[in-house]
């Protein structure tokens, strides 16, 4: 059962919002797909993003993967923990694995999303 | 998250073949991915595991995908020596050799290895993907009378690769395996099956590859994995085996070199014996060496941490000069490496170039290689 605090895109992404903020990271599932993370490259503090942009990428030993930003918004925060640690994404992707934070412009967008609930049913039929 | 430049991509797998032992690598938890027409274990618990395994003690890789061809007759050699480029007329009976199937423009239908049973009985291992194509090739240039069978359907393969492969196969097979040298083979028992015990491996390695009849694949697997687990063996998929063989620049037939590229080209040059009897490519490779390479395929370090891969093209002062054909983090030189092709000018150890990395030039440095090698 994936956290039910947090919402979840299709692209194997999760949001946890609070007020206007979210912290992005992506699921437990995606890390398994990935394997080993090796490398991540994510934006920087005052970047802006739209709905869909991607913001970033995650390479494990076989694959690069590009990260996608559920809602618009300016990054406020970004993991530099990751940069020596980027195996910290297998291990604790819901916490310690965080990639960014990010000043949502319109908190309606995340109504979109999916809850845990529906992420765990549509990551079975994928399997 | 969307996955892009995977080393491994193909179609579905619903369309793939199985192993004998797929029900056996599902239940160990193994991601299946297509690869060449089949359904494989990419990775049972952790690519960077699995290959610090086979550097360290052992890994076991079902690799019963492979192609198997038997050619037989007295014209059996003849055949062979038309339609690959190295000299098969220097290896005795129990020995192998490692070879290449040339178009007529010295480009590359694919890599094998051809083992000699006797003067009219050969065996030639080739690629999974390629079983169909070079099945067709070889009968097509057969104006000899040998005998060539596509017996891939009747043959597992399991490499046992890594410093303590010797130790742990003997356990099951009364042929004395300290005998047997580098690229040579012996017919003997492992446990019930018919084997042939060979010397060679795509790791950088020691080890054995191991043919026999699929019936046998599961006791065989288990056994070794029981037998091996005190000892540090782990079972080792396709991520693994990708980068252990390019550590040890072991080249992949469809990313290295292809019926696009030379052999002498892909650095094949070794493999390529221009004063033996005719065969297929000998001209137009007699040509390019008299004329000298415009372009080699180069071993390469990044500068910087990004990871160079597939396809990603390679700058010379900003303007393109070619390639990636392989690239990823080396596990055991904790660098991110790779082999590209290079203008020859260009190609000279500790020349410097860029490659971009999604947009992002990033520097590079051709290097020796192999990358690793080990003592």
């Amino acid at each position: 059962m994936s956290p039910d605090d947090l919402l979840y895109t299709k692209e194997h992404e999760w949001i946890r919002v609070s007020d206007n903020v979210g912290t992005v990271g992506i699921t437990l599932f995606a890390t398994k797909e990935l394997g080993e993370v090796v490398y991540i490259e994510l934006p920087k503090v005052g970047d802006t993003f739209k709905t869909g942009d991607a913001f970033g990428n995650v390479e494990s030993v076989k694959a690069v993967s590009e990260l996608f930003l559920p809602v618009t918004g300016e990054v406020t925060a970004v993991n530099e923990d990751l940069g020596n640690a980027p195996e910290t994404l297998n291990e604790d992707p819901y916490n310690k694995g965080w990639l960014i934070e990010i000043r949502m412009k319109d908190p309606s967008e995340t109504s979109d999303l999916m809850s845990a609930e529906e992420y765990d049913e549509y990551t079975k039929s994928e399997e | 998250m969307l996955t892009s430049h995977c080393i491994f991509e193909g179609g579905s797998l619903s369309e793939n073949k199985r192993t004998a032992l797929f029900a056996v690598h599902k239940r160990m938890g193994a991601r299946l991915i297509p690869f060449g027409g089949w359904e494989m274990p990419v990775e049972y618990g952790g690519i960077a595991k699995e290959h610090a395994a086979v550097r360290s003690s052992a890994g076991l890789f079902d690799v019963s995908h492979m192609g198997e061809f038997e050619v037989r007759g007295p014209d059996a050699l003849a055949l062979i020596q038309r339609v690959t480029c190295n000299d098969a007329a220097q290896i005795e009976d129990g020995q192998a050799q490692y070879s290449a199937l040339p178009y007529p423009e010295g480009t590359v239908v694919d890599d094998l290895l051809i083992y000699r049973h006797n003067a009219e009985h050969f065996l030639l291992v080739v690629n999974a993907g390629n079983i169909d194509k070079d099945f067709e090739w070889i009968s097509t240039n057969n104006s000899f009378n040998a005998r060539v069978e596509n017996i891939s359907d009747r043959i597992s393969l399991l490499a046992l690769q890594g410093p303590k492969a010797l130790e742990i196969l003997q356990k099951f097979t009364n042929t004395p395996l300290a005998p047997i040298q580098y690229y040579h083979f012996a017919r003997g028992k492992v446990l019930e099956a018919d084997a042939i015990i060979s010397r060679t491996g795509y790791t950088g390695e020691d080890g054995f590859e191991i043919y026999f009849s699929p019936e046998h694949s599961e006791s065989i697997w288990n056994a070794i994995l029981e037998t091996g687990a005190p000892h540090g063996v782990l079972p080792v998929g396709l991520g693994a085996r990708n980068t252990l063989r390019l550590e040890a620049k072991l080249l992949l037939y469809g990313n290295d070199m292809d019926q696009t590229t030379s052999l002498l080209e892909a650095g094949l040059g070794w493999i390529v014996k221009l004063d033996k009897t005719a065969f297929v490519g000998r001209e137009a490779l007699l040509g390019q060496k008299q004329e000298g390479l415009k372009r080699k395929l180069i071993g390469f370090e990044m500068l910087s941490r990004d990871i160079a891969r597939e396809h990603y093209p390679a700058f010379v002062n900003g303007t393109e000069v070619g390639h990636v054909t392989s690239g990823s983090p080396s596990i055991t030189l904790k660098k991110n490496i790779g082999l590209a092709y290079l203008p020859a000018e260009h190609s000279a150890i500790g020349s410097t170039f860029q490659v971009s990395v999604r947009g992002r030039m990033c520097d590079a440095q051709v290097v020796r290689t192999p990358f690793y090698k080990r003592r």
